[in-house]
């Protein structure tokens, strides 16, 4: 199970990374939701995986960190609050600069402004 | 209530800012209300220094959850000196914003209040996830505040800026969580008694997650590969959110003042002072980027919009000698740059409302009506950033001077003298250029208020009396640096459980 965890783990932040650094704001926007799924994920191990154990101390001998949890369930509130505001951002500065793209500037401008 | 007096500082904005985005008020109530609590947030953070500076560290338990389990807030000289620079700053911005600036979109004052909770909340807390929660606090009123107003230049900036954040906050959390597998506890005075008797194999993980955060808080401060955000997001913010930026970048620099104190201090053994060859270097070499930004400036923010960057070269040169003189010099140098940079914005605005088109363009344009003020004033603010004597930058460059001894000497010294001169270079010509270079025109609108005036000065006026109160100022600042200096404080106040118990 660790194996396959860390390896979502580590696809989704590459891919995040990877749509983070593209040009337009859409798959910016997408690529920083990926990057705090796998940043959640990353949180959730850091407990210790565990299965089968209730996040609540003294139920029974046997009970997983209940700490990362706590922590991943903040991030994530936080983390919709920010992508909710980079989609709202994203369309004003469409609206704004008549294009999509993160510098504001359509293809054939950065073409001829060198 | 005295007990109570640690949360005030986040606690007063909070209540202000839900009572201001909730109801609806008239223009008026809105700005009296805003005064009334920032003045009353200035208040409490006297009371807070007054506090400290009896040298006990002090902690408020959210809850009573005692530390290491439940959330606390700490209250240290550093801590308590902080907050209440971002008083006094917060005081000439929220004075200025009542001049119009405030009425250009909705939600000025709420927002604003927000972000000083989330500032105040940054300095207090002794926990790395609440570091992190407050981080995101004043970072969501920053996005909103910057776009205060609207418009192209505004929108753009903004986009690069919540992105930017918003990857520095998966980082963020990532080093958090690097740092909670490998101590197993999140409070700050805890972490540090956890690395010091930690397992050695586990130094890998300790180290990534420290130099994971510096990039982090790196971000945040602006050091050399990670400030291209900076220039264009302060200088097309509004003019009182831009002065109040212009404590967030020494959020940043608070935070690894901190973190490597506290953390990774003499207790830490091998891994003592870990951050410390990173941030010397980048702190120079930031310097000297900032140096030739300052002179390449061809608009008057712009320019400080650089002059801030180099007081971040400048403050993490301090941090990066890692003595306790260098560090009480950083702090005074801190508490001047914070509060005449902010003057600085607040009176570039002042200057652009009064040239008409060219606004703060460094080219020729029409004479400002109240030339002969606002010349003087930016003499004042430009003798004090520059570093000329007699005002206290040049008494807190003095101290930083002074506090580098050995090859850092050799190594300090030409960049931050010569930053200091290219900053005088670059004011005098863009003084020269707005105050004389200029065509008589019938200029016959007249956009300050009072307000406006009022908050300028009482930002750069701040510059001369920290000349006269200097004395009491460097003392403070000692006993802060010697206070950081000993982590073992910290820990014992929190954590007394240790040794002391009966």
């Amino acid at each position: 199970m660790e194996l396959l965890y860390a390896i979502t783990t580590g696809v989704l932040s590459a891919s995040g990374l990877y749509l983070t650094l593209r040009g337009r704001t859409f798959p910016v926007v997408v690529g920083l939701t990926l990057l705090s799924y796998a940043v959640n994920l990353f949180l959730f191990s850091m407990g210790g995986l565990t299965s089968n154990a209730p996040a609540i101390i003294g139920d029974s001998s046997h009970y997983s960190d209940p700490l990362p949890q706590a922590l991943v369930l903040t991030a994530i509130v936080i983390g919709f609050a920010m992508t909710a505001f980079a989609i709202i951002l994203a369309m004003r500065a469409r609206g704004d600069m008549g294009n999509d793209h993160v510098d504001g500037r359509k293809a054939e401008d950065r073409g001829e402004r060198r | 209530m005295m007990s109570h007096l640690i949360i005030l500082p986040v606690v007063l904005p909070l209540a202000a800012a839900v009572i201001l985005l909730l109801a609806r008020f008239g223009a008026f109530t809105r700005r009296l209300l805003a005064l009334i609590a920032t003045g009353a947030l200035l208040i409490s953070c006297v009371m807070l220094v007054g506090k400290a500076s009896q040298g006990e560290v002090l902690y408020y338990a959210l809850g009573n959850w005692q530390p290491p389990f439940g959330i606390v807030l700490v209250l240290d000289r550093l801590s308590a000196l902080m907050v209440t620079v971002t008083a006094i700053l917060s005081m000439g911005c929220v004075i200025f914003a009542c001049g119009g600036d405030d009425e250009k979109g909705s939600n000025f004052h709420g927002l604003f209040q927000l972000q000083l909770m989330g500032i105040n909340g940054a300095f207090l807390t002794g926990d790395l996830f609440n570091l992190f929660v407050f981080f995101e606090v004043l970072l969501l009123a920053s996005y909103a505040l910057l776009v205060h107003g609207g418009g192209r230049d505004r929108i753009q900036s903004a986009v690069h800026y919540v992105v930017l954040n918003l990857a520095g906050s998966a980082l963020f959390l990532i080093a958090v969580g690097m740092l909670y597998g490998a101590t197993g506890t999140l409070n700050m005075a805890d972490m540090a008694r956890a690395v010091s008797v930690m397992d050695p194999e586990r130094n890998g993980l300790v180290v990534a997650g420290a130099l994971m955060l510096l990039v982090v808080f790196g971000l945040k401060a602006a050091i050399l590969p990670l400030y291209f955000w900076l220039p264009r997001t302060y200088a097309s913010a509004p003019a009182p959110v831009a002065a109040l930026f212009a404590v967030m970048t020494k959020v940043g620099i608070y935070a690894i003042l901190r973190v490597y104190s506290l953390v990774f201090g003499d207790q830490a053994g091998t891994l003592e002072a870990l951050e410390q060859p990173w941030v010397w270097w980048m702190a120079l070499a930031t310097l000297v980027i900032a140096a030739i930004g300052v002179l390449a400036a061809r608009d008057l923010r712009l320019l400080v919009a650089y002059l801030v960057l180099v007081s971040v070269g400048t403050l993490l040169a301090g941090l990066g000698m890692h003595s306790p003189q260098a560090t009480s010099a950083l702090l005074f140098y801190l508490v001047h740059t914070t509060l005449v940079t902010g003057g600085l914005f607040l009176l570039a605005d002042m200057i652009g409302l009064q040239r008409g088109k060219v606004g703060t363009r460094l080219v020729k344009g029409r004479t400002p009506i109240h030339a002969t003020a606002l010349g003087l004033l930016f003499l004042l603010g430009a003798i004090a950033v520059a570093g000329l004597p007699p005002l206290s930058g040049a008494l807190a460059k003095a101290l930083l001077l002074a506090a580098a001894d050995g090859i850092q000497r050799a190594w300090l010294w030409p960049p931050l003298l010569i930053a200091g001169l290219c900053a005088l270079v670059a004011l005098s010509r863009a003084g020269s250029t707005l105050f004389w270079r200029s065509q008589e025109s019938d200029n016959t609108d007249d956009q300050l208020s009072g307000w406006h005036w009022a908050g300028t000065a009482w930002l750069l006026i701040a510059s001369p009396l920290l000349v006269v109160l200097a004395g009491p100022l460097a003392t403070y600042t000692e006993a802060a640096a010697a206070q950081l200096n000993d982590p073992s404080a910290i820990i014992q106040a929190l954590l007394p459980t240790e040794e002391d118990a009966p």
